[in-house]
């Protein structure tokens, strides 16, 4: 029981910074139908630049918006070089014009701050709270992760739901056509899924950055991929169904590796991605959409 | 020309003209052809979005290798093995995955490429994470080359036969093609398990050349690499995946000191390819000598040009 109860905490940690990261992904897929895979990569520049931030003595937060910020520009170069010119282009070209982004990112960090793990600095100072008589742990950090989720999901509710920009993601998603003859500006629009969506995926860079201490410019691939597969399982394009996706697939895997099966881990993430996609292809929050002819 | 330029570098061989580090880019460029036209099977005729070839690599590379090495059959039998493991896999995994469309099935796949491989890194009858060493090295400049053109001519002759015209127009409209009495289904599979069969093959040549294998050489990276193949040479097109496989091998093998700078050139590449040209360098175009004939007569102002942005084909 409480092996069981540690790897929940574990799990909703980890699947916080999945939620995060998902959160972008399926609010780009349900504007303009891409899979962005340049996303992974985006977290790591985000975990980057709060590496900087706080080798230059910052403190968490200003750090934490540092990399938002910078993530939301360069999501939207991203969006406005790579994507832009090829909206209505076959899809498969965009895909790999996105897998191109990825790599591009992946090994231009490699030459610009070289291949070797860092070293994240120390923002807060380990604390352990223990229950259970001592057998189930949980940090400072791991509070920390859960809360900035939670105040980040809750923000973007609020931008989607109650901001102009967000009721023109939401009419942008719905219908294309009829949202540009309704007036709206949807370049500016896509613009602004893309920074959103990056500057969340900087978020969980850094949080990720501040709970393993470590980051390299190839970690974004795994927790990528895996961010989208906890969008998939969720509802691609449901913004709740992300936070639930990257919940319930952070718990999955904690428990997967705390029962001793950790090198199955990663089988297990996709193993689920393809029974959800064979089971209930719209993902558990997701209505199915009928083809058109 | 093909039987003369195989004279040709078989004497080469011989004499040791062509020192072993030639001969492991001509090896890989074998090599990645059978991948690339064999990925073109999936993606570039019948349209289905599969980015998890690498795993099928793997299957062909481990099953021929054990076969070889721990069983002691003969290196044919473990091709031969190597390559149906690796179609009976893509079919298990085309039934329930080919149901899918466009992206999801590319990420399905993406996920069944990375399960086999990390399957593959928990069986430790297969070395685990250390992989397999102490492969016989089997694959000779005969086998090689005959097992590079024969992939292409089958596949070729695929593409122009019934099944392959089939497969075409699923690739142009789904929906068409099925109103037009095409088992979608069928099909699809069938492609989907020739691509496996041959990418399984070009994992046999792999293992049976290097010695080793591990199962962080079929990740993820390599099924990019071969998918970089087949669009950058056209998506459907034979002739632009055998170029470019042939291009982008001795452009990696010249850029193999600056690893990172060569995945750096090799994206900014695609990215560039895809937002000026979406269709590939060759686009669905074939190579062919009446084709050649034409290129010609326009080069030399004997036809008249008719303004085509290709006139291979």
């Amino acid at each position: 029981m409480e092996v069981f109860i540690q790897q929940l905490i574990n799990g909703l940690s980890l699947g916080s910074i999945y939620a995060l990261i998902a959160l972008g992904y399926t609010m780009v897929y349900g504007i303009i139908r891409l899979i962005n895979f340049a996303h992974g990569d985006v977290y790591m520049v985000g975990a980057y630049v709060g590496f900087y931030a706080t080798t230059q003595g910052w403190g968490f937060l200003p750090s934490l918006v540092i990399s938002m910020v910078v993530c939301a520009i360069l999501g939207v170069v991203i969006e406005r070089l790579a994507y832009k010119p090829l909206r209505g282009a076959p899809k498969i070209a965009v895909l790999i014009t996105a897998i191109g982004v990825s790599f591009f990112l992946e090994n231009g960090g490699v030459l610009a701050v070289g291949a070797k793990i860092r070293t994240f600095p120390n923002v807060f100072q380990e604390v352990q709270y223990h229950f259970f008589n001592g057998s189930v742990v949980i940090t400072n950090r791991q509070i920390v992760i859960m809360v900035v989720t939670v105040l980040l999901m809750l923000l973007l509710q609020y931008i989607v739901h109650y901001t102009k920009t967000g009721k023109a993601m939401r009419a942008v998603s719905h219908d294309t056509q009829a949202a540009m003859l309704m007036g709206i500006n949807v370049d500016n629009t896509i613009s602004a899924t893309f920074a959103i969506g990056s500057s969340l995926a900087a978020a969980a860079g850094v949080l990720v950055g501040i709970y393993y201490n470590a980051i390299n410019p190839y970690m974004g691939i795994m927790p990528g991929l895996k961010a989208f597969v906890a969008a998939v399982v969720g509802g691609i394009g449901v913004i709740p169904g992300a936070f639930v996706g990257g919940l319930s697939l952070g718990v999955i895997e904690a428990l997967v590796s705390g029962y001793g099966q950790s090198l199955y881990r990663d089988a297990v993430a996709f193993a689920l991605l393809i029974i959800i996609l064979i089971v209930k292809p719209s993902g558990l929050f997701g209505s199915n959409v009928r083809e058109k002819v | 020309m093909l039987l003369l330029f195989f004279g040709l570098v078989s004497f080469g061989l011989e004499e040791g003209f062509i020192d072993d580090y030639y001969k492991l880019n001509l090896f890989l460029i074998c090599i990645n052809i059978i991948l690339a036209t064999s990925l073109n099977i999936i993606n570039g005729m019948t349209g289905q979005f599969s980015i998890g070839h690498a795993g099928f690599m793997a299957i062909g590379a481990y099953g021929s290798a054990i076969m070889t090495m721990k069983l002691g059959y003969p290196f044919p039998v473990g091709i031969l093995v190597g390559a149906l493991a690796a179609a009976i896999v893509g079919v298990l995994v085309g039934m329930p995955t080919l149901r899918l469309k466009g992206d999801y099935l590319a990420i399905a796949t993406l996920g069944f490429g990375e399960i086999i491989r990390v399957i593959i890194l928990n069986i430790e009858y297969v070395g685990g994470a250390a992989g397999l060493n102490g492969i016989s090295q089997y694959t000779s400049w005969e086998w090689i080359f005959f097992l590079t053109v024969a992939t292409v001519l089958i596949i070729k002759n695929f593409m122009t036969s019934t099944h392959g015209r089939a497969c075409i127009a699923i690739r142009e409209n789904e929906i068409a093609a099925e109103t037009m009495g095409i088992d979608i289904t069928r099909y699809k599979v069938i492609a989907f398990t020739m691509g496996a069969f041959f990418a399984g093959i070009a994992g046999s040549l792999h293992a049976h050349y290097f010695y080793t294998i591990q199962p962080t050489t079929f990740g993820f990276m390599k099924s990019f690499d071969i998918l970089v193949f087949v669009v950058l040479g056209g998506l459907g097109s034979l002739t632009g995946s055998v170029i470019s496989a042939i291009g982008l091998t001795i452009l990696s093998a010249f850029l193999q000191e600056y690893a990172e700078l060569r995945m750096v050139i090799y994206s900014l590449l695609l990215v560039i390819v895809m937002l000026v040209r979406p269709q590939g360098l060759m686009g669905t175009a074939e190579f062919s000598f009446a084709g050649m004939r034409r290129l010609y007569e326009r080069l030399t102002g004997k036809g008249r040009g008719t303004g085509n942005d290709t006139a291979v084909g």
